[in-house]
């Protein structure tokens, strides 16, 4: 089934010259862990956000699940979709646990059902419970930050997880263990996941079809060993070169 | 007459004139705290705005009291209304320039990530913002009562009483015990009140847990 389909988005920001996302028309199906790759500048995280409205299109649609997300109230349809980004924003007067509670506490869960879920997903993301949950961002690393982080976008099971270079200021190997966490959560929950990054080999190992985007153009949707084996002649080529992958 | 003469003597002088201090003190601060809040509320949402507001606050706070307190005398009379009112109006560029320097100084990730949850705008100030610049909005609280209370003292000048009366009335009788019972009392005030205020600070600020 379609999880998300754009059509013809184009994003024109005032006073720039050409358009951030220039006629981007996709199809991505449900529980697709999709990689959104490109330099900086080439509309990845534009094209993100308009999936929860922090930016909206100039034209063209998008659908969720077969609805139109321009017709529904923005700040109601974000508590649907899970969004994680490179600063994290935990909030740093919370607790751990306050924090993952932020969304079922909006929605009116009980008490217990938060508590519960809580935990659940503290384990979820690699963290004992009994020794996390009553901690403050202040009091966690970067690594630790970015699993609550983790945890907190996917507390009320969203249809879709928008991550906006999560690891993108993490060290190389926890950055390695968590890509390895995150497949294993996608694999379980089968949620549509949206990832951006700059990371070529991020890209291309987390992703079960890579987009490759370049001046607001989506140049590539294929699947990792497509895309090796045909880079064709233009940036998806240079791209690949950049980053070592061997061709 | 010693200073110790003049309190046996006259102590309900003393203790009217702290109450008055410390009512007019309080009355301007409860009126400039809410309306400072409001009119943040009101502006910090058009950046060119707020700057404009602050500009012009700035320039009433840099307008002497004495000054302040005749040119109002027309319109509002003599008396503790009066000198409400330019108390009131001298802290509002204290209170309003720190509740946006406050709000406007959360960190942008954390704003993103809130907004990205699908909180409300009323749910984003109150459980976030707020929370966040309560230490920045305190430090502006601080100097604003710091200030009411040394201003205050001038206020007698047009009337409405407090310690000022005390230093007047000393200076014009050339009574240097009541002068030093104004000084001690004025000062005293306002060294106490930084002490509380300090202390709360250091409070707020431990709350929140930040690294460093």
């Amino acid at each position: 089934m379609v999880a998300l389909e754009f059509k013809h988005i184009v994003k024109h920001f005032p006073g720039s010259a050409g358009n951030a996302v220039d006629d981007v028309s996709l199809t991505i199906n449900e529980g697709e862990f999709i990689t959104i790759i490109g330099t900086s500048g080439s509309g990845k995280t534009t094209l993100l956000k308009m999936v929860n409205r922090l930016v909206e299109p100039t034209s063209g649609s998008i659908c969720l699940l077969g609805e139109d997300i321009l017709d529904r109230d923005p700040v109601k349809l974000r508590r649907g979709i899970g969004y994680v980004i490179q600063q994290v924003g935990l909030f740093p007067h919370m607790t751990v646990a306050q924090n993952i509670a932020t969304v079922p506490k909006i929605l009116k869960w009980d008490k217990e059902r938060i508590a519960a879920r809580t935990d659940e997903l503290l384990e979820l993301v690699g963290l004992d419970p009994d020794e996390f949950r009553g901690r403050y961002p202040a009091q966690l690393s970067g690594g630790q930050q970015q699993r609550v982080g983790l945890a907190r976008a996917l507390a009320v099971d969203p249809a879709a997880m928008l991550l906006d270079e999560p690891f993108g200021a993490i060290d190389a190997i926890t950055r390695a263990k968590l890509q390895d966490e995150l497949i294993a959560i996608h694999r379980k929950h089968k949620r549509t996941y949206l990832f951006v990054t700059h990371d070529v080999s991020e890209a291309f190992k987390l992703g079960d079809r890579v987009l490759v985007m370049h001046e607001g153009k989506a140049l590539r949707f294929d699947t990792p060993e497509a895309i090796e084996r045909n880079p064709g002649d233009g940036f998806a080529r240079e791209l690949l070169e950049s980053a070592g992958i061997s061709l | 007459m010693t200073m110790g003469e003049y309190a046996r003597e006259y102590g309900d002088r003393l203790t009217d004139a702290l109450v008055q201090h410390l009512r007019i003190v309080g009355v301007t601060l409860l009126i400039s705290i809410v309306l400072a809040l409001v009119l943040t509320l009101v502006i910090i949402r058009f950046k060119r705005l707020s700057a404009i507001v602050v500009r012009l606050l700035g320039g009433v706070y840099a307008i002497p009291s004495l000054a302040l307190f005749s040119l109002l005398i027309p319109f509002t009379g003599i008396g503790e209304p009066t000198a409400i009112i330019v108390l009131v109006a001298y802290n509002q560029f204290l209170l309003i320039r720190n509740f946006i320097a406050g709000l406007d100084g959360v960190d942008p990730g954390v704003i993103e990530a809130a907004v990205g949850c699908g909180m409300s705008r009323m749910r984003l100030l109150l459980t976030v913002r707020l929370p966040l610049a309560f230490p920045v909005m305190l430090a502006g609280v601080h100097l604003s009562i710091i200030s009411t209370i040394g201003i205050a003292t001038i206020a007698a000048a047009i009337g409405a009483g407090g310690i000022g009366k005390l230093l007047f009335e000393g200076m014009r009788t050339r009574n240097t015990a009541k002068i030093l019972w104004g000084t001690v009392l004025a000062g005293g005030l306002a060294i106490v009140a930084n002490f509380l205020l300090l202390f709360l600070e250091k409070i707020s600020g431990k709350r929140l847990h930040y690294n460093g």
